[in-house]
């Protein structure tokens, strides 16, 4: 089962082997403009939460490409990048960017980052304008913060995703027990951390049963027991955000864990659990196994 | 966790604490940890939170590895509360510690900046001059950690014993203090903080503006010298990655 990281929680030029013990690096989200990122204090933590509001901070598509994509090729680990932007015309303008570079395995759209101001257009609408730019894999990432995400993910279907990555964060805000006011700079931010764990599985379980792309599993996940309720819910891959902050090593433990929780269920891999918890009630001899 | 020179991340146990006024010095195994550079830091898991809580060593005696704690929230309450037979992650060392190779070191910190300067004082060898300034009385008690330097208690402030010739400041302690510096000692080697999640430049989250742009302290510092200029070209925005 692939292990990724979840864009935006790792930078593989500054901790490559940390980027090596996956099975793909995401890089954080990529503009077609430089952008400076938000003023800090950029992230606080609540006694559930982690709360981020990076604002997307990186160096333009231009930069990118000329600086980060010759040295992230060299690492020697597949390569995913992440894409965002404020239309159509921008996803589209990075996209085909993306297209002309070999090195690029596959393309994620960032449909859904909190702490930047939302595109007028639909997700619908930005991944048709990606995919009409770029025949690299598209997977297109949600955000767990709407009524219906079953119905936005048969919508990125439609417009020509070939999978879907679930979740991004949700919005939070947390406040300074003195003053009172918000500890982010810009007030609220991106919520993420084991908190996340149900409503990613909630969103996985949904999008699975509605669409039959593969997804990239994320919310939350700590433990190899978190990565083998995604799978169950349906999700073909794993990525791992906040915990890679407190634990760098994680990845390698993941997978360990993963591996004995699938023994002890009597399983050898994580293909024969996929979308188990998509049947109605816990069948007896699933959980007698 | 700089490119082929990982940090290390082990379970350390907990060896004992000692409470220096408000402050508690928690004094860890040192397992196969190094410990690094002064002006390093290390992350530190506490009990109980999602992140972990980048401290400076404070001393590293042999086997061990000493950090000084100010309980101001969840998490450092959580570390400070560490007992004999618990053990925590430790993730380190981490960034760019303090340049030892100066000819007149005068050391200077406020408050919970007295943390580094221990091992600091210790690796620059000899009698280094210290100056350190607290709020209190009681927040004084810290300084027992470096008996021969000169202490001020508010209203003081410690710049107020700066001498016109300073020599080769190097220091830790809060903003105002660390501004302070900037003006009187412009050479002045500073350790600067900023809310931290990974310590390794993964999360973005502990940006300080410098030349009017946004880079990693983890990664950049968190010790900053005069004239440490940036080159704003995309990913070579920190020294790290060509280290
Ligand atoms: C490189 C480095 C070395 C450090 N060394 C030491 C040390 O040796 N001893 C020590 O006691 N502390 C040290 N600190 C500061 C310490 O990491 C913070 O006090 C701690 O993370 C706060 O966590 P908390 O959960 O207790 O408080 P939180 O509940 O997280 O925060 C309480 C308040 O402190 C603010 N805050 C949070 N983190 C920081 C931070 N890193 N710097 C300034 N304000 C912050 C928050 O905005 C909030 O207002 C260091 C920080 C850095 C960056
Ligand atoms: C500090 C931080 C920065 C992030 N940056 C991005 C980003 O640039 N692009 C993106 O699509 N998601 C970003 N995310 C969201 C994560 O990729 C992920 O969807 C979310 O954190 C949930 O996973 P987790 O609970 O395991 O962290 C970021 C999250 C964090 C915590
Ligand atoms: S603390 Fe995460 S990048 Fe500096």
């Amino acid at each position: 089962m692939p292990l990724l990281n979840a864009s935006g929680c790792l930078d593989a030029l500054t901790a490559p082997e940390v980027a090596r013990s996956l099975d793909a690096f995401v890089t954080k989200t990529v503009t077609p403009l430089p952008r400076e990122g938000n003023p800090p204090p950029r992230i606080a933590e609540t006694d559930d939460w982690m709360l981020n509001s990076i604002g997307l901070q990186n160096p333009g598509i231009d930069a990118w490409a000329e600086d980060s994509y010759p040295r992230l090729v060299e690492l020697d680990a597949e390569l995913w990048v992440s894409v965002g932007g404020f239309s159509a015309h921008d996803y589209a303008l990075v996209c085909e960017r993306l297209d002309d570079l070999k090195g690029v395995a596959a393309i994620e759209l960032n449909l859904s980052c909190p702490n930047v101001d939302e595109a007028p257009e639909t997700a619908a609408e930005l991944t048709a304008g990606a995919r009409a730019a770029t025949a690299k894999p598209l997977y297109a990432k949600l955000s767990p913060q709407t009524s219906d995400i079953a119905e936005a993910a048969r919508a990125v279907e439609a417009a020509g995703a070939d999978g879907l990555s679930l979740v991004n964060t949700l919005r939070g805000l947390a406040l300074d027990p003195h003053t009172l006011r918000p500890r982010l700079a810009l007030g609220a931010g991106g919520a993420s951390g084991p908190a996340l764990r149900p409503i990613a599985l909630a969103c996985v379980h949904a999008c699975a049963r509605a669409v039959e792309l593969p997804i990239v599993g994320m919310g939350g996940v700590a433990a190899g027991r978190d990565a083998l309720d995604l799978v169950a819910a349906g999700a073909t891959a794993v990525a791992l955000g906040t915990i890679l902050f407190a634990d760098p090593h994680a990845p390698a433990r993941i997978r360990a864990e993963l591996e004995s929780e699938l023994r002890a269920r009597g399983h050898s891999s994580a293909a024969e659990i996929r979308g188990i918890a998509l049947g109605s009630a816990a069948p007896a001899e699933a959980s007698s196994k | 966790m700089l490119a082929g020179r990982p940090a290390r991340r082990e379970l350390l146990a907990v060896k004992g604490t000692a409470q220096m006024g408000p402050y508690t010095l928690l004094r860890l195994e040192r397992g196969g940890m190094e410990p690094g550079i002064p002006g390093q830091f290390f992350m530190l898991e506490a009990p109980g939170r999602i992140l972990p809580r980048p401290m400076s060593l404070c001393l590293a005696p042999p086997g061990e590895l000493a950090f000084l704690i100010d309980p101001i929230g969840a998490g450092t309450r959580a570390l400070c509360g560490l007992r004999p037979g618990d053990a925590i992650h430790v993730l380190g060392p981490l960034g760019n510690g303090f340049d030892l190779d100066v000819e007149r070191p005068l050391l200077v910190a406020g408050g919970i900046g007295i943390a580094p300067l221990p091992y600091l004082a210790e690796r620059l060898g000899g009698d280094v001059p210290v100056l350190l300034g607290f709020r209190s009385d009681v927040h004084a008690e810290a300084a027992r950690l470096l008996p021969d330097a000169e202490v001020v208690v508010e209203p003081r402030l410690v710049t107020e014993l700066l001498p016109d010739d300073p020599g080769d400041v190097l220091a830790c302690g809060p903003e105002p203090m660390l501004e302070a510096l900037r003006e009187l000692a412009p050479s002045s080697q500073l350790a600067w903080e900023a809310p931290m999640a990974c310590g390794y430049g993964a999360c973005y989250g502990c940006v300080v503006e410098l030349s009017e742009s946004y880079v990693r302290l983890c990664t950049y510092g968190p010790v900053l010298r005069e004239g440490q200029t940036l080159d704003t070209s995309a990913g070579d925005d920190e020294r790290a990655t060509s280290e």
